[in-house]
């Protein structure tokens, strides 16, 4: 494919042997790329889905099977054993219903609020626009943990103003074990990796072509029909892959979920305590207090980890076609 | 009530002309204040959920928090929390020089692979789409807590994923170390090398959303560009390094910063969670707000640096 350079040369073949010749090793080159790209993309997917089948396989295997030798990725006797322990140390069904609840509550309140925003630092001249988008930006570099103390006074004795604290004489409420934090921060873009979000929305409208906009003021509508009609029905696919991310990320978040629900279940601060709640239950049940092998709490754990991950992995598997299209025309580059 | 609205009226009618006159200025005027609006929630958010927040955490760490009934008292400390943190605690600086170190041997293997990928996929060929959509899957099975959980677990680092042990595995690189060690090149170089084959999951699976932003920029570049080079005779290799490469290089900076970020600021990063179980375990909420503050200037300070460089062997277009 890239061999042409070399005919540049001035060569004692007769031209139309040399053509002949160029063109052999061209479709030759080709097809041997063409070989080698299908070897390394498929090297590199099943690079990427061997930890997940790994996961899968072990997930139904009994216990013995993973201290037999002869027992590498296919169990000897598939048993359905750890699912059913798992789901009730999780309480999965709680805990999936909180998540569900959690995640589409913050990623569709992220992405009107990314949406808006990155409209407005996209088609608006203001003053200090540069200076806020830098702060954009900042957003993102800042360590959450940076934040965390101060948030969780905030939201531990949330006042506005000195509004609440006047009407009940109390130190402000209290909205921790609530979902209060979270659509708060998502309504004011500073959910999780927010700024990323109103980047890419920024980007994209950036790169809209002016004019129609412009057609639609002529037409005599106004700024927020512009937007709601115009605007708004080509960003989809942008839309999607913000939407895409922010479910994704608030699903597997711990960091948030464990600053402000410490009590209420989700599944990532469930998963990551798995094989303790797998020991509690069994002390419960039996009364013995256990300590689980390594391998076998490690089994455990894989068999939660698919168990959160396949909500987002059906999720992926209907979106994933919009997502990757997307990419096409979701302009998150300028 | 009629009256009012006859004054309105009249009023209006009085203003129509003197508007008419400063129309331009009150478009510009009012786009602006639109622009506003739509930005308010950014503003507000900044402000109560940011900026303030920030503050007080730098006053934090120059004090000592003691929760009391219904609050916290403050106990000014000057700077002796930095002082404990950088010099008294055992591993703090330790695991900062470590996660750094790791950060700036990751970066360019991702930005390199993540640009490697976003050109395999942009090209034609059959199951193109399929290819597309599991090179993103680990924007899902590596997020937030699954990133936590895999990185320590046994099962899988026994069966050759992870780094923790290392005896046997599908994915190691012993065969590799054997043949560059016959190469004589240094022996750092070779270390890296292997280091980055035996680190290949951790590569690809950081480099979803790079590779999205890559193939959106590849996406980008208009078809009449290429179009125009081989009619000039231009070959592939031709073609990359003066088309593709230059129009893509603006997102090599973005992708930098972005993994530079993504690699110190996540969840299973050793500093985050020191951080954290310093203010949670152990209570001490003006040492970690302590560490968080040098933590957030040694990051700011490396993403400026980094910008600084690249910025300057990026090439725009316009």
């Amino acid at each position: 494919m890239k061999i042409k350079g070399i005919f540049h040369r001035k060569s004692k073949l007769d031209y139309k042997d040399l053509q002949h010749r160029k063109h052999m090793m061209y479709t030759w080159g080709k097809r041997g790329w063409s070989i080698v790209r299908g070897v390394i993309i498929a090297g590199i997917c099943f690079l990427i889905l061997y930890p997940t089948l790994v996961k899968l396989s072990v997930s139904f295997m009994p216990e013995k099977d993973i201290y037999d030798v002869t027992v590498r990725y296919v169990p000897k006797s598939p048993t359905l054993e750890n699912y059913k322990t798992v789901i009730k140390a999780m309480k999965y069904g709680t805990a999936f219903w909180n998540t569900l609840k959690l995640a589409l509550l913050t990623s569709l309140m992220q992405l009107i609020s990314c949406t808006l925003i990155g409209y407005g630092f996209a088609r608006f001249k203001f003053k200090g626009r540069n200076f806020l988008f830098a702060l954009v930006i900042l957003t993102m570099v800042v360590p959450p943990q940076t934040l965390m103390i101060p948030l969780f006074l905030h939201f531990r004795y949330f006042d506005i103003f000195g509004i609440i604290s006047a009407v009940t004489g109390g130190k402000g409420i209290n909205l921790l074990e609530s979902y209060w934090p979270f659509i708060l921060m998502s309504m004011t873009g500073m959910g999780l990796k927010n700024g990323l979000y109103i980047y890419i929305m920024r980007q994209f409208f950036r790169n809209m072509p002016k004019e129609l906009e412009e057609a639609a003021y002529v037409d005599g509508a106004g700024m927020l029909r512009t937007f709601a009609q115009i605007m708004l029905p080509s960003a989809v696919p942008s839309m999607v892959t913000v939407f895409l991310f922010s479910f994704v990320w608030q699903w597997t978040d711990t960091f948030y979920s464990t600053l402000f629900l410490q009590k209420t279940r989700v599944l990532a601060s469930a998963l990551s305590s798995v094989s303790f709640d797998v020991t509690q239950k069994i002390y419960f049940e039996t009364g013995v207090n256990v300590a689980l092998a390594p391998a076998i709490s490690s089994m455990y754990t894989n068999t939660a980890s698919l168990l959160v991950v396949l909500p987002l992995l059906i999720l992926y598997l209907f979106a994933q076609k919009r997502f990757v299209e997307s990419v096409e025309r979701s302009g998150i580059v300028g | 009530m009629r009256e009012a609205t006859m004054t309105n009226r009249a009023l209006k009618s009085a203003a129509a002309p003197q508007k008419k006159k400063r129309r331009g200025l009150d478009l510009t005027r009012k786009r602006a204040a639109m622009g506003y609006l739509f930005v308010l929630p950014f503003i507000i958010g900044l402000i109560t959920f940011f900026l303030v927040p920030l503050v007080q955490s730098f006053i934090f760490s120059l004090n000592k928090l003691e929760v009391a009934e219904g609050g916290y008292n403050l106990i000014p400390m000057g700077f002796e929390n930095y002082n404990r943190a950088l010099r008294v605690h055992a591993s703090y600086v330790r695991d900062l020089w470590e996660s750094v170190r790791y950060m700036i041997a990751n970066v360019p293997l991702i930005i390199i692979f993540s640009f490697f990928a976003a050109n395999l996929l942009n090209q034609k060929f059959k199951g193109r789409s399929l290819a597309r959509a599991i090179f993103f899957l680990p924007v899902i099975v590596t997020s937030g807590v699954m990133l936590v959980v895999d990185s320590g677990d046994l099962l899988q680092s026994s069966l050759g994923m992870t780094q923790t042990d290392g005896t046997e595995g599908a994915f190691r690189a012993v065969e590799l170390a054997r043949l560059l060690l016959q190469t004589r090149l240094s022996e750092r170089f070779i270390d890296y090398i292997i280091g980055a084959v035996d680190a290949i999951y951790d590569i690809v699976s950081a480099s979803g959303v790079q590779i999205l932003v890559f193939l959106a920029g590849l996406q980008s570049i208009s078809p009449s560009l290429f179009e125009a080079s081989n009619i000039e005779g231009a070959t592939g290799w031709e073609n990359f390094w003066k088309i593709t490469f230059p129009m893509v290089s603006p997102l090599i900076l973005v992708n930098t910063v972005y993994t530079i970020i993504d690699l110190l600021i996540n969840s299973s990063n050793t500093v985050m969670e020191l951080i954290r179980d310093t203010a949670f375990a152990s209570q001490d909420y003006g040492m970690s707000s302590a560490m968080a503050w040098i933590y957030f200037a040694a990051i700011l300070l490396i993403v400026g640096l980094v910008m600084w460089i690249v910025s300057k062997l990026v090439f725009y277009y316009d």
